[in-house]
């Protein structure tokens, strides 16, 4: 199981901070997931209609739309930080 | 230089000058101190708080990745980082990054490389309230900050 943690309006309309979710195998890097998870549901793909906005964390740290996501226990998703 | 970072990610103000004052506490060696601090801003009536979000656990590890990489580029002897989160009120703290150095130069620079990595990249998320205190949208980042990063490349 692979933890998915979501922040700011990711969390808003998914419409929950986390879950576990059961990755297929034919899921191998970040966008990969992201279009899985866009076929999850109406919230989702709401979430996730411009999935090159969303920036993505392997085990708290951020990675790009091309890394393979083996080995991953939280998988965090959420928009352009603005911090500061 | 080897040095350990002091980050706090708390709900709570901050003390500029206290933070400053342990810092230096003790030593002799210090030359220079720079301070930079984040205020909340009302953007001319329209805001009454910000709520900031953040990612428990990445934003202090992301925020010491950044400052371990502004010590391997200047000659540093203190970080210290400090980021709210939570209700924030026009006029209230937001943020302090300080550094210390034998020199003016350095410190400056660390800092100004510490903010703008921490702009872009720590995972804090602002959402605005409006003046009748109506929770409004999600702060969008600003192409200015990715720029911003631009001249640190090397």
């Amino acid at each position: 199981m692979t933890k998915l943690i979501y922040f700011a309006w990711v969390r808003e309309r998914i419409g929950k901070p986390s879950e576990e979710v059961e990755l297929p195998a034919e899921v191998k890097t970040v966008r990969d997931l992201l279009g899985w998870l866009k076929g999850r549901g109406e919230e989702y793909e709401e979430a996730l209609r411009f999935p090159e906005a969303i920036r993505v964390a392997i085990n708290q740290e951020h990675v790009k739309h091309g890394t393979a996501i083996a080995g991953a226990r939280e998988i965090g998703l959420f928009p352009p930080m603005t911090g500061g | 230089m080897n040095i350990e970072p002091v980050i706090r990610i708390q709900n709570g103000d901050f003390d500029s000058a206290a933070e400053v004052a342990a810092m230096t506490a003790g030593r002799y060696d210090i030359g220079a101190v720079v301070t930079f601090t984040g205020l909340c801003r009302d953007e001319c009536g329209k805001l009454s708080a910000l709520e900031l979000e953040h990612y428990p656990g990445m934003a202090e590890a992301e925020i010491g990745r950044i400052c371990r990489e502004a010590a391997e580029r200047w000659l540093l002897q203190a970080i210290t980082v400090v980021h709210r989160h939570g209700r924030i009120e026009p006029g209230e703290n937001i943020v302090l990054v300080a550094t210390a150095s034998p020199h003016r130069h350095a410190a400056f620079e660390a800092a100004s490389f510490v903010m703008d990595f921490l702009k872009s990249n720590a995972p804090f998320w602002k959402k605005e309230h409006d003046a009748q205190g109506r929770a409004g949208g999600w702060v969008d980042a600003k192409d200015s900050d990715e720029a911003a990063l631009e001249r640190w490349k090397r």
